[in-house]
């Protein structure tokens, strides 16, 4: 009877623990999250968005320069590592025996667990360093470089959930086997597809560590994908850890904007893929 | 144990149509897989060309440090001597230490949300966590710089060292950014990454096993420790792992709460460096060619480790699963 009693007492502490770690771990992000609207809210304007900075020490001014940079260096990797990873995804799921197949997959979890940073010095010996100043192309090709795996691996998981009789169902119709794979298959898979290839733009929108020695950041406006380019991950790393409160007060903006834009991306990719299910 | 027949034909079906389409392939169909096979083969290649590019741009410093390099602890730009042990020593230690602090936490959760939490709070919790996944390490690093500090060097640094202080890990002046800040920052973040994986892989146990270990007698608390958690071990294992590689690589916060000091101190209180964090802070500053192929050369270890840490990963999880399988046989 004690025994019976003392072994619920320990249940119900070690439900109390779980319960103090739930608060423990989640107290952080929640505040995270609220201190990051607290003060980046209060620091937003029309002009945030439309002006560029001022010299250091004034107040105002704004970041849209980093945002037509994040953009421009987000919109080029993509342009790049969603089709190589689309690609490459469809391959190993088309031909699963191949020896191809194998290595690919094994080298994109290789790629999927080096660190950023080392992409980056990656993208500077390779660019860099051949071009001799920075660029933002730079930048991109080290992004692309980390999203290729992501896209790759989602394809690859999604035309292998296809029914197989949909492919019988194209090949017996006389289909080729190219159409059947982009006109049946691809397309089935395509909604999933969409959302992973958002999920992982919206992976490295907020890459800092890849841009700091390629993109390397400008306080100018610049269209040019050959010159240095601000970003806003740059912007929040280098207003945060400057010394000027207005600096810091642009750097939890830009931090909000960065974040909204992570998570619009990320929500709206998974709410396209729900609605397109339940219809 | 038979397996299902199902499964079995699935897996013939793509081989035989695979081969009777191989047959009759056409030109365009050729094509088809040529540029399939050039886009398959272009992530192999570029990730050779990364460990060439690695190692052509780090040959000036290993050929004048060789293994030593990993040893030495000079660092010093200007007299051309560099040693990178604190940096692998800090890399290693703040991510021991965040798995420390995060794994108890996030396993504490997903046990929870899994198991114990009321029904409606589960997807709405799940949810959030694979949100606060995609907060960017900058952002964590922002956030680390103006709140997490200030209240470390307040309030936990103090009661620490009061309650702790015998120990040499908690002595020594408060500085704010430090060792210790570094690795609770890296433990926040890689906490969601834990989280989600450890809840997916409780969701896979079936029902079964927690039905019968309560019908044995079992208390809830019970179950989960000797029948939920064995059972998923190795997909935890792997949540764990998964955590550390992110902790081994992650830049921005810890570049921004370590301090950036090339020594080795015993205090947790003391700034400290990691190699991530040198490279993002020196490499667009670096002046002489040395200096840029030592940084390489870091980027390189680190890399290095990475695989390593990967690769073990993999055989522990290998090793473990195949454990669970036998225990599983001998039921």
């Amino acid at each position: 009877m004690n025994r019976r009693v003392l072994r619920r007492w320990i249940s119900n502490f070690m439900v109390g623990l779980m319960v103090v770690a739930v608060i423990l771990a989640v107290l952080p992000l929640l505040f995270i999250l609220f201190n990051l609207v607290l003060k980046g809210a209060s620091s937003l304007s029309i002009d945030f968005f439309t002006k560029l900075p001022v010299p250091a020490g004034e107040t105002g001014g704004g970041v849209a320069h980093a945002i037509v940079g994040t953009l421009l260096i987000v919109g080029l990797a993509s342009l790049f590592g969603v089709p190589l990873g689309i690609g490459a995804g469809i391959y190993c799921a088309e031909y699963p025996g191949s020896r191809l197949t194998k290595v690919t997959r094994f080298v994109a979890d290789v790629m999927n667990g080096t660190p950023s940073i080392v992409v980056g010095v990656f993208a500077w010996t390779w660019i860099v360093a051949r071009q001799k100043h920075f660029s933002a192309v730079a930048g991109s090709a080290a992004l692309a470089m980390l999203m290729i795996p992501m896209v790759m691996r989602t394809t690859e998981e999604l035309i292998k959930l296809v029914p197989h009789s949909l492919r019988e169902a194209g090949l017996a119709l006389g289909y080729p086997r190219w159409r059947t794979s982009l006109s049946i298959i691809l397309r089935t898979a395509l909604p999933g597809i969409v959302t992973g290839s958002l999920l992982a733009v919206a992976r490295i929108a907020g890459e800092t560590a890849p841009l700091l020695f390629t993109a390397l950041g400008s306080q100018y406006m610049n269209f040019n994908v050959n010159q240095p380019m601000a970003a806003l991950p740059l912007v929040v790393f280098q207003y945060a850890t400057g010394p000027y409160e207005e600096w810091h007060q642009l750097a939890w903006a830009s931090a909000l904007v960065l974040i909204l834009v992570v998570f619009v991306l990320s929500v709206g990719a998974r709410l396209a893929t729900r609605r397109r299910f339940h219809a | 144990m038979t397996s299902p027949a199902s499964p079995a034909v699935d897996r013939i079906a793509p081989a035989v149509t695979h081969r009777t389409l191989t047959g009759t392939s056409n030109a365009a169909d050729r094509l088809f897989r040529v540029v399939l096979t050039l886009a398959a083969s272009a992530i192999p290649v570029l990730l050779g060309f990364l460990v060439y590019e690695l190692y052509m741009g780090s040959r000036l410093a290993m050929g004048q440090f060789g293994f030593n390099f990993i040893t030495d602890s000079i660092w010093d730009p200007v007299a051309e001597k560099f040693g990178a042990f604190p940096l692998i020593f800090g890399t290693l230690l703040s991510s021991f230490l965040a798995l420390l602090i995060a794994v108890p936490l996030s396993l504490g959760v997903a046990v929870y949300i899994t198991e114990f939490a009321p029904k409606f709070l589960r997807q709405p919790v799940a949810f959030v966590i694979e949100l606060l996944a995609a907060i960017p390490s900058v952002v964590y690093g922002l956030w680390g710089i103006f709140v997490l500090i200030p209240f470390l060097r307040k309030f936990i640094f103090p009661a620490l060292r009061a309650v702790f202080g015998f120990l040499p890990f908690f002595q020594g002046p408060i500085y704010g950014p430090s060792m210790l800040a570094a690795s609770i920052i890296l433990a926040i973040m890689i906490m969601p990454f834990i989280m989600s994986v450890a809840r997916e892989v409780l969701l896979a146990v079936p029902d079964s096993q927690r039905e019968a270990s309560l019908a044995l007698g079992a208390t809830r608390w019970e179950a989960v420790i000797s029948a939920i958690i064995p059972y998923a071990r190795s997909g935890i294992f792997g949540a764990i792992i998964l955590g550390l590689g992110r902790a081994l690589g992650e830049t921005m916060a810890v570049t921004m709460l370590i301090g950036n000091r090339h020594e080795i101190a015993a205090s947790l209180f003391a700034p400290g460096y990691t190699m991530a964090a040198v490279i993002a802070n020196e490499f667009s500053e670096a002046a002489t060619d040395m200096h840029f192929s030592a940084l390489t050369y870091v980027a390189f270890v680190l890399f290095a480790l990475t695989i390593l840490v990967n690769a073990a990963a993999r055989l522990l999880i290998w090793r473990v699963a195949r454990g669970a399988a036998i225990g599983s046989k001998a039921v």
